[in-house]
């Protein structure tokens, strides 16, 4: 399965976008704006990272996973979490911002959330080795069910993703990998501090590995259709990694990137080539999502504090 | 009269708690380096269960933190998980998904979300394997919230620790103590000629049957208990000193369950190293309890703050010794 490659980036018209792809992805990009314009205006406390710029990636692999798939994420993770339970934005943002009807009593916070089959971390390369295990007893409970974890290219420094590489390739774990290399690791560009490739990190293991440089919903999904099956039916493990670009700061006001380097990250934004490409069905679509993450910021807001009932 | 089957080793009494656990119970795993037979462990307390329950036993690279996040994986997914650690020192490597994740789970995502993990961990000296391979490093995994700290003992039963551990929904560390598994498991509620035990609320309470007036009670960890009872002997015998023992199988939260120390001194006695001990824990509970009744500050026995040498002569400066107590004991009451 190594080596199958999807490029498509700044060449050509993206193919239209399923029913309801689209207000997947404006969702999510409205979202994170807000949460970076709260904290401008000082109405977030702690932190939060955005994933302005990847939103795609969740959105193309949302409908390729199962109810029963259990999705772990890191501490970029909203727009994880939104592709598939987009209808709790709202709970997300109390979470968030700390008030009633927060996902986890606003005891988690952005970056970690329980919710359903969905659980995110906050420390690189722990929740591998643990999806290792969920994926195990996802494979003895035989219904085909995976584990889907989700990285960063900076979190390829941490040990523990070796470790859980090397026991789920040896055990069989039906585990999807799903890389996003935005090439910047908080501050650091990621040619600073990853020696090799990921690709080559992987095949050390002997582990599937498929790369995809694409922002085309349909062409990621076309690709990965086939192997995430695979991964279900043989039970194996399967890193895939998607080139990104991370458009905004590691958190917040931290960017430390030049002009030059963010226009080249903006460069390949989905946003904008989706706008060329459907340029009246986006700006309605964006409008109208805009106008809905406005109201449940405004809503939430108004929320009282949130109470950590059960402890 | 047929004389009666001796009591089991700590041992095979843990190997058999195993095997009756994965017997009971379906959904319990086993993880670590080199337990599968016919190794069957570092210390051979997995001996038989990869034979008898296939890959739910299974032999692991050596990769202490994946294997106890692998473990904390199938408890978040249903299951339940053992990992044996070969030797506690190791379990340092683990301590993020101790810490960070096994624990904080139970509670950081603002609900109660059950976590069976038992992270088995054979600790302690007296072997001569060095300073990296005989600590008994309880004390680096108090004061975590939503970790248990349990310690293996002679008196209490081991199927029952591990199913009340997974029955509690939270991480817990099974500090077994080496020279421990070597020891017979008490029953019956005799411990010798002089000293009878009883369990009362989780815990051991070894005394002289019968008898009141104590002078000192002695709270120490399954792994000590031979030692401190080595100690009450010669304590009665050579000094007419009466002590009492007790041995709770839960050193954190640590918790006398409503038993109060009959002594009229304290000597809580450890084998981990001198600073931010458990007994200092132990004591800070016991303080408001005991205040007015103490005649003086509850001593405290551990090993010394010094690494653990590999030379016999040398590790037996550092570490805690049936004398050490007694003459702990002694200073502390003339």
């Amino acid at each position: 399965m190594t080596g199958v490659i999807v490029e498509d980036v700044e060449h050509g018209r993206p193919s239209p976008l399923a029913l309801g792809d689209l207000d997947r992805l404006l969702l999510i990009r409205h979202f994170e704006n807000a949460l970076l314009r709260l904290f401008g205006e000082g109405l977030l406390s702690g932190t939060t990272h955005t994933c302005l710029g990847q939103e795609h990636v969740p959105v193309a692999l949302n409908p390729l996973l199962r109810e029963d798939d259990f999705t772990f994420s890191h501490h970029r993770g909203h727009g994880h979490f939104l592709a598939r339970y987009g209808e709790e934005a709202g709970a997300l943002l109390a979470e968030i911002m700390g008030r009633r009807g927060a996902l986890c009593d606003g005891v988690g916070g952005s970056q970690h959330i329980y919710h359903r089959t969905f659980m995110s971390t906050g420390v690189q390369g722990e929740s591998l080795p643990v999806a290792v295990g969920m994926a195990l007893r996802l494979r003895r409970a035989g219904h085909g069910a995976l584990a889907c974890a989700y990285l960063g290219d900076g979190t390829w420094g941490e040990g523990s993703v070796y470790e859980a590489l090397n026991l789920a390739a040896l055990w069989g774990a039906p585990l999807l990998v799903v890389v996003e290399n935005n090439g910047i690791a908080q501050s650091t560009p990621t040619e600073r501090g990853m020696a090799g490739t990921i690709e080559g990190r992987v095949a050390a293991f002997g582990i599937p590995y498929l790369r995809i440089d694409s922002i085309d919903l349909a062409a990621v999904r076309a690709a990965l259709t086939g192997p995430v099956a695979a991964v279900r039916k043989d039970a194996f493990p399967l890193v895939v990694e998607f080139v990104t670009r991370r458009l905004g700061p590691h958190s917040k006001g931290d960017d430390t990137r030049t002009p030059d380097e963010l226009r080249r990250a903006r460069a390949g934004d989905w946003y904008e080539r989706y706008a060329a490409a459907f340029p009246r069905r986006f700006a309605e679509a964006d409008a109208t999502w805009r106008r809905y993450v406005d109201d449940l910021v405004a809503e939430v807001s108004a929320r009282p504090p949130a109470q950590w009932t059960v402890r | 009269m047929r004389e009666p089957v001796r009591a089991e080793r700590v041992s095979e009494h843990l190997n058999r708690a195993l095997h009756d656990v994965l017997a009971a119970d379906p959904t319990v795993h086993v993880l670590g380096e080199d337990i599968a037979d016919p190794y069957g462990g570092a210390f051979k307390i997995t001996k038989g269960l990869s034979s008898r329950f296939g890959d739910r036993v299974r032999s692991t690279p050596i990769s202490e933190a994946a294997i106890v996040g692998t473990g904390a994986g199938l408890a978040l997914g249903g299951d339940k998980a053992i990992v044996e650690i070969m030797f506690a020192d190791f379990a340092a490597l683990a301590f993020d998904q101790l810490m960070n994740f096994a624990s904080k789970s139970t509670t950081m995502y603002g609900r109660p979300v059950p976590m069976p993990l038992v992270v088995r961990c054979p600790s302690g000296g007296r072997r001569g394997y060095g300073p990296t391979h005989s600590q008994s490093p309880q004390k680096h995994f108090l004061g975590v919230p939503g970790l248990s700290v349990l310690e293996l003992t002679p008196f209490h039963d081991a199927r029952a620790l591990l199913e009340d551990a997974f029955a509690a929904g939270r991480p817990a560390l099974l500090f077994e103590d080496k020279v421990l598994y070597t020891r017979r498991m008490f029953r019956d509620g005799v411990v010798d000629e002089l000293f009878r035990y009883e369990l009362v609320n989780g815990l051991a309470r070894v005394a002289v049957e019968g008898v009141d007036g104590h002078d000192c009670t002695i709270i120490a960890p399954g792994g000590m208990a031979h030692r401190a009872l080595e100690a009450m002997r010669e304590l009665l015998l050579e000094h007419d000193v009466l002590c009492e023992l007790l041995v709770p199988a839960r050193l954190y939260p640590f918790d006398l369950g409503g038993v109060l120390p009959r002594g009229r001194q304290v000597c809580v006695a450890e084998d981990g190293a001198a600073g931010a001990t458990w007994g200092a824990e132990v004591a800070t509970r016991l303080y408001p309890v005991l205040w007015g009744r103490l005649a003086r500050p509850i001593t405290l026995v551990s090993a010394a703050d010094s690494v653990i040498p590999a030379a016999p002569h040398l590790e037996r400066e550092v570490l805690v010794h049936a004398d050490t107590i007694r003459l702990a004991v002694l200073e502390a009451l003339a």
